[in-house]
């Protein structure tokens, strides 16, 4: 009986639970991360909007990572045409096919990561579904998530998609070997990051012409957990 | 549209929680969610709509209370916590740029009303 009209129904009650709605993506990304650590690697969360170049920089990264080979999982909706590149980049790559998920969650980095070959490896990438919105709650277990803006997108994409921004260790300006040709305001994005972004380390490259690519591999190399440094 | 996967998740949270209480229906949820979360409310309302469409086929529907959580933050110079006024988190005293979030980022299912 309800105890207020005396019908038949059930009397209502609360239940507090004051719980996270991705706790189950969080302690699988909590996983990954003592996994990845406990096979000497660090890993990386590689973000942007499609087409801004992550797979180019990759390509370039596996030929200059110094004496190790570069680990990638790289999620797209559909083909394994980026896994296909950066093997032929020298890199172990695992493609992850989403279907329709806009986003990696940290079971689906888990799977492709038994999938990979990790010994002497010391860098594993994953390589997000191109997107600046989905991904940003979903922890996937990295050490560092670095966010990527093409010159080709326009200076003011940290202020319409804040919140990734915010949550980036580094964020690299892709493609500057373009920004001459498509007008880039250079100082402009680099005033909208430091507002949006006062957290991140700022990197300029192209990996067309391989400029500012070794300050970027200095700064990674800078992170890896004592005694995976560049010697093995 | 990653709201849909997100309350995908709230239901199997809300269905184990029905379980364990013994009840058979739920009114009510309560969710938070932070302004920097990166979720959208009314894309999540939408969702909300489509994935407990078939809940309670014969009650009445359950409804969703939703409370956003305005970002705050900590200015470490004036050390004083402020509400920024857009997506610069500066500090309106003094001007400096913050990184330090209090809160923001929630995502959280608060409570739930069943019987």
């Amino acid at each position: 009986m309800c105890g207020t009209c005396g019908c038949a129904a059930p009397p209502r009650r609360l239940i507090t639970l004051q719980q996270g709605l991705l706790s189950r993506n969080d302690q699988q990304a909590a996983h990954n991360r003592r996994h990845f650590r406990s096979h000497g690697l660090m890993a990386v969360n590689l973000l942007s909007a499609p087409g801004s170049g992550k797979t180019a920089l990759l390509e370039q990264l596996a030929s200059r990572w110094p004496q190790r080979p570069l680990g990638v999982i790289v999620g797209d909706l559909a083909t394994d045409n980026d896994a296909q590149r950066l093997l032929q980049a020298g890199a172990r790559a695992v493609q992850i096919r989403t279907g329709d998920l806009c986003h990696l969650e940290a079971d689906l980095v888990e799977r492709a990561f038994a999938q990979l070959n990790c010994s002497g490896m010391n860098l594993l990438v994953i390589e997000n579904v191109g997107n600046l919105v989905c991904p940003t709650a979903f922890d996937l277990g990295e050490q560092l998530r670095v966010v990527m803006l093409s010159v080709t997108e326009g200076e003011d994409k940290p202020l319409k998609y804040p919140a990734l921004f915010k949550s980036a260790d580094a964020v690299l300006i892709s493609k500057a070997d373009l920004a001459e040709a498509v007008g880039f305001q250079r100082q402009q994005a680099l005033d909208n990051l430091q507002a949006v972004a006062p957290q991140a380390r700022l990197f300029e490259l192209s990996a067309r012409s391989g400029h500012g690519l070794e300050p970027f591999s200095h700064w990674l190399q800078q992170h890896l957990p004592a005694g995976h440094g560049q010697h093995p | 549209m990653h709201e849909l996967a997100l309350m995908e998740e709230v239901r199997q949270l809300a269905e184990q929680e029905l379980v364990r209480a013994g009840a058979r229906q739920i009114h009510r949820m309560q969710l938070r969610i932070g302004s920097l979360s990166g979720v959208n409310p009314e894309a999540l309302r939408l969702a909300f709509a489509v994935v407990m469409a078939d809940d309670n086929p014969n009650g009445e529907p359950t409804t969703l209370d939703l409370e956003v959580v305005p970002t705050l933050c900590f200015c470490p110079h004036c050390q004083q916590t402020f509400a920024p006024a857009d997506v610069i988190h500066a500090c309106p005293r003094c001007g400096a740029l913050s990184s330090q979030l209090l809160q923001g980022r929630e995502l959280e299912l608060v409570q739930l009303e069943v019987s």
